[in-house]
């Protein structure tokens, strides 16, 4: 194994993971940049932090996009579970194809068409466009990702577990909160954090979907980019960035955290 | 009486998820396409005939005799969009080919790498994917730009005399669409690099069989079910995609997405928009099935 990690492996390694991040690290450095030129450096500033706090519209902006992200990734999360169960514990319903292909479609489907057809759904009804029909379109295409991260856990998941709770006499509603939930808890977190990334980050569908008076952070940026590169905008997408690295970096503490506990609880249980 | 809970709470398991896409997911497909008949006018909304499903049978009857194949005509005449949607086919193409190129050796590096640092690797290809589409396109625009970075550092290393003219053109289009899409096509195929067997490759390499071939005959058809998967993955969304060519691309940048977009909120013509977005979807019918069915085989294989 040892001889199979050559060189060329570690240059691949290192070109391919400089590729990923140096833009990112770029945009991180220039949004402490004193000149209003974004590519020409001119010394450490944190104006434009300051200057986007004192920025309403970006403030408002920012409510708007965590009150959806909140709101769609919990309810995302509960439909993408079910879902989730629906599609591997039973290999048999009507309508099953159908169904598997509902939700493995929006994983692919191009934003612009899910946004569209939302739209002209919401205008169908006569349902007023705002924030409740941008966090419904956020719920649709992002339980399809919770689902399929919950699935994944399901796949292999030790199922003689849940019929020995069955058989001890445990309804199938206590068998699922008791055994399943529990065990299967981490990709329901991982997917709630998907879920919320996903709709902290969407444009293209908050676009069709929104309406007046309800602007997130992503539609707030890009009409900005638009007129041109500005160190406020690198300022704000450097706190966008923060805060994800800072939940996926307590996410992944706690995972670690909680297979320690489990390898001990294994071991003390051996012990007796 | 827990029987008929437990029965009551198994159909529940299935119906809501179901009925959801239903309704949010299905259903405003065929309103795309009951649109795309329809025909533009200065109203709320702007289409006629509008949809009303209280007017009763009559009221169905009469704008079924009112729908229209004409935006359809309108696209096949108008050399703008079948032209939109070659280029769209042919970027996406080029794209995916490009992203196989520079994802697959990363994958490699990570299978191939010591089993400890391996869910480090992970946590590092799939960090980006958290962070804003947006924001990575953004990033490069400060980058591609003719007094950007890359200019700046090409001028400074003497490769360069004149800065190179990358944004705003389809170079700059695909670099955007393999940046952002990379963990989709590595994801998949290191899952399927890190499952095989690698005593294949050293019985072969014992046998006298040179590593490049052995990587050829072993290696790459193992992996193929990821390279598949992967490549569907950024095919399909690349293929509509909007934000990339918007920002990064220029006006000779055709894509089928920015179409659409501009039809709708610039022109403001909704009808046109669903008869691009269903042509959009016929195309796009068969790649889906495609990553549907390597995606059951997967799942299967594993069980």
């Amino acid at each position: 194994m040892n001889t199979t990690w050559s060189r060329f492996n570690i240059a691949s390694l290192v070109l391919g993971f400089a590729f990923l991040y140096l833009p990112i690290v770029l945009l991180v450095i220039y949004s402490f940049n004193e000149s209003r030129l974004v590519t020409v450096w001119a010394g450490f500033s944190t104006k434009w932090y300051v200057s986007l706090f004192h920025n309403q519209s970006f403030i408002d902006a920012a409510w708007v996009t965590i009150r959806v992200a909140l709101v769609s990734a919990s309810v995302a999360t509960v439909l993408g579970t079910l879902g989730a169960l629906a599609i591997s514990r039973y290999t048999r319903f009507r309508g099953r194809l159908l169904f598997s292909a509902m939700i493995y479609a929006p994983l692919v489907m191009p934003e612009v068409i899910t946004g569209l057809s939302m739209l002209l759904l919401f205008v169908a009804i006569g349902f007023d466009r705002g924030l409740w029909t941008m966090i419904l379109a956020h719920i649709t295409f992002s339980m399809c990702f919770v689902a399929v991260v919950v699935q994944s856990r399901l796949v292999s998941f030790d199922r003689s577990l849940e019929e020995a709770a069955m058989d001890l006499g445990a309804t199938p509603v206590t068998t699922f909160f008791r055994v399943t939930l529990p065990v299967i808890l981490p990709a329901v977190v991982s997917g709630w954090m998907l879920a919320f990334t996903l709709s902290l980050d969407d444009l293209v569908i908050s676009s069709f979907t929104s309406g007046p008076g309800a602007t997130t952070l992503p539609m707030r940026i890009y009409s900005q980019v638009r007129l041109g590169v500005t160190p406020e905008i690198n300022a704000a997408c450097t706190i966008l960035i923060a805060i994800v690295t800072i939940g996926v970096i307590i996410a992944s503490i706690a995972n670690k955290r909680r297979e320690v506990q489990r390898a001990r609880d294994e071991q003390t249980a051996a012990r007796n | 009486m827990h029987k008929l809970i437990s029965s009551v709470a198994s159909r529940l398991v299935i119906a809501v998820p179901y009925l959801w896409l239903l309704i949010f997911f299905l259903i405003p497909f065929v309103i795309v396409f009951k649109i795309s008949l329809s025909e533009v006018a200065m109203a709320i909304p702007p289409y006629t005939p509008a949809f009303n499903l209280l007017s009763g049978w009559e009221g169905l009857r009469q704008s079924f005799a009112q729908f229209s194949w004409d935006n359809y005509i309108w696209l096949v005449e108008d050399p703008l969009y079948y032209k939109a949607y070659l280029s769209s086919l042919f970027i996406a193409a080029v794209s995916t080919i490009l992203t196989l190129i520079v994802g697959y050796p990363i994958a490699y590096g990570m299978a191939r790498a010591p089993a400890t640092i391996r869910p480090t690797l992970l946590m590092l290809v799939i960090l980006p994917f958290w962070t804003s589409f947006l924001i990575r396109v953004y990033a490069w625009i400060g980058i591609l730009k003719p007094e950007g970075l890359l200019n700046q550092f090409l001028l400074w290393a003497n490769v360069i005399d004149t800065p190179l003219n990358i944004l705003n053109t389809n170079t700059a289009v695909f670099i955007g669409i393999v940046y952002s899409y990379l963990p989709f096509l590595v994801l998949p195929i290191y899952s399927a690099l890190e499952k095989m067997d690698y005593s294949l490759v050293e019985a072969a390499e014992d046998l006298g069989c040179p590593p490049i071939s052995a990587f050829w005959k072993i290696t790459f058809p193992l992996s193929l079910p990821g390279v598949i998967a992967g490549c569907f993955l950024v095919f399909i969304p690349a293929v509509g995609e909007f934000v990339i060519p918007d920002l990064l691309g220029g006006s000779q940048t055709l894509m089928i997405g920015k179409t659409l977009w501009n039809e709708f909120f610039s022109n403001r013509d909704w009808p046109v928009s669903s008869a691009v977005a269903v042509v959009l979807l016929l195309l796009l019918v068969v790649p889906i099935v495609l990553f549907q069915r390597a995606e059951a085989r997967v799942q299967e294989s594993e069980k």
